[in-house]
């Protein structure tokens, strides 16, 4: 196959991600989507390490992947943390964490 | 045989991104990316990245999806029931607007990724990549992985390292069990009792219907029951 098909099929999953990022209100499931976005960048870098024949991109998904990890630690801490305060987990109450 | 195994990664990693998106329950939002992330494992397999497709299904698919099963469950009862209160409550006046503006700028933003991706002009990307040969030693393995992490990049390793560290005590500071409200509350009712009386002796209601009792009618009527401190019932 050639690395075209492989940059279509990131490109359809991070849009995916980034429509359900926009409209879903549960904070979970934006962190899901969160989570597709990344993985749509991933499929991404490592089509073109495999164009290049170059091992970096391979490094930077595993960096990614990293970050991914903590972001998902910090944000499942965060619902934890609303939950206990009885606070309602929906993205479109919770204004007090604007700016 | 690589382009009917490529359809069929790519069917289920789009399948998977559309199942997260669209199921309402959360659990099944996780069991679809969960999915969708072996699929992206096959995916990783075709395009010759050995170590990155194992760290995928063994750090993704199996721990971070065990984390978010634990917190689904843990939030889920209260989530579902919030769910029904809200769909209950006139709230539809925004989310037909929202999730078309929504559509409409995925919808831009694919179309733009499309031409900016596939009509680059690199002749490369209609190829078929870099020649490749199979070896213990090439491209993609173990090998070659943490031979470029421990010399080139290094610093982009420990600063990963370090990271993974602040991620972790931030977890841990932001879930920690706080004193709630109803833990005060519980706390107030208790305080004459326990401030007055001496460490290590019983009150009378404890002495005549036994611990079990005392301890099975709960602090709600403890005001009822004891006699106050002027009533010697210490």
């Amino acid at each position: 196959m050639s690395i075209g098909w492989y940059l279509a099929v990131s490109g359809i999953v991070f849009c995916t991600g980034a429509f359900g990022v926009m409209t879903r209100r549960n904070p979970l499931v934006v962190l899901l989507c969160l989570e597709l976005m990344l993985n749509g960048a991933n499929l991404s870098l490592i089509a073109f390490s495999r164009m290049w024949g170059n091992g970096d991109g391979q490094i930077l998904a595993l960096i990614v992947m990293t970050v991914a990890a903590c972001e998902v630690c910090i944000g499942l801490g965060m619902i934890v943390a609303i939950h206990r305060r009885r606070l309602p987990i929906d993205v479109d109450e919770l204004r007090e964490l604007q700016g | 045989m690589s382009s009917i195994l490529f359809f069929i990664a790519a069917i289920g990693v789009i399948a998977g991104a559309i199942g997260v998106v669209t199921f309402s329950n959360p659990f099944y939002s996780v069991l679809a990316l969960v999915g969708h992330l072996l699929s992206l494992a096959v995916l990783f397999l075709l395009l010759r990245a050995e170590f990155v497709a194992a760290a995928q299904v063994v750090v993704y698919a199996g721990a971070v999806m065990v984390l978010y099963v634990f917190v689904v469950a843990y939030v889920g009862d209260e989530e579902q029931s919030l769910d029904g209160v809200l769909s209950r409550r006139p709230r539809a006046r925004g989310a037909d607007g929202r999730k078309l503006s929504g559509a409409l700028f995925a919808g831009v933003l694919l179309v733009e990724l499309l031409i900016a991706l596939l009509g680059s002009g690199l002749k490369a990307v209609s190829g078929d990549g870099a020649p490749y040969a199979p070896g213990p030693r090439t491209f993609g393995t173990p090998a070659y992985i943490g031979n470029l992490l421990l010399t080139r990049f290094l610093l982009v390793f420990e600063a990963s390292s370090l990271l993974l560290l602040i991620a972790a005590v931030g977890g841990v500071v932001l879930a920690r069990r706080r004193r709630g409200l109803e833990d005060d509350e519980e706390r107030d009712r208790l305080t004459p009792l326990d401030i007055l009386r001496p460490r290590g002796t019983g009150t009378m209601v404890e002495g005549v219907e036994g611990l079990a009792l005392a301890h099975a009618r709960g602090a709600g009527d403890l005001g009822d029951e004891q006699p106050g401190p002027d009533g010697g019932g210490w």
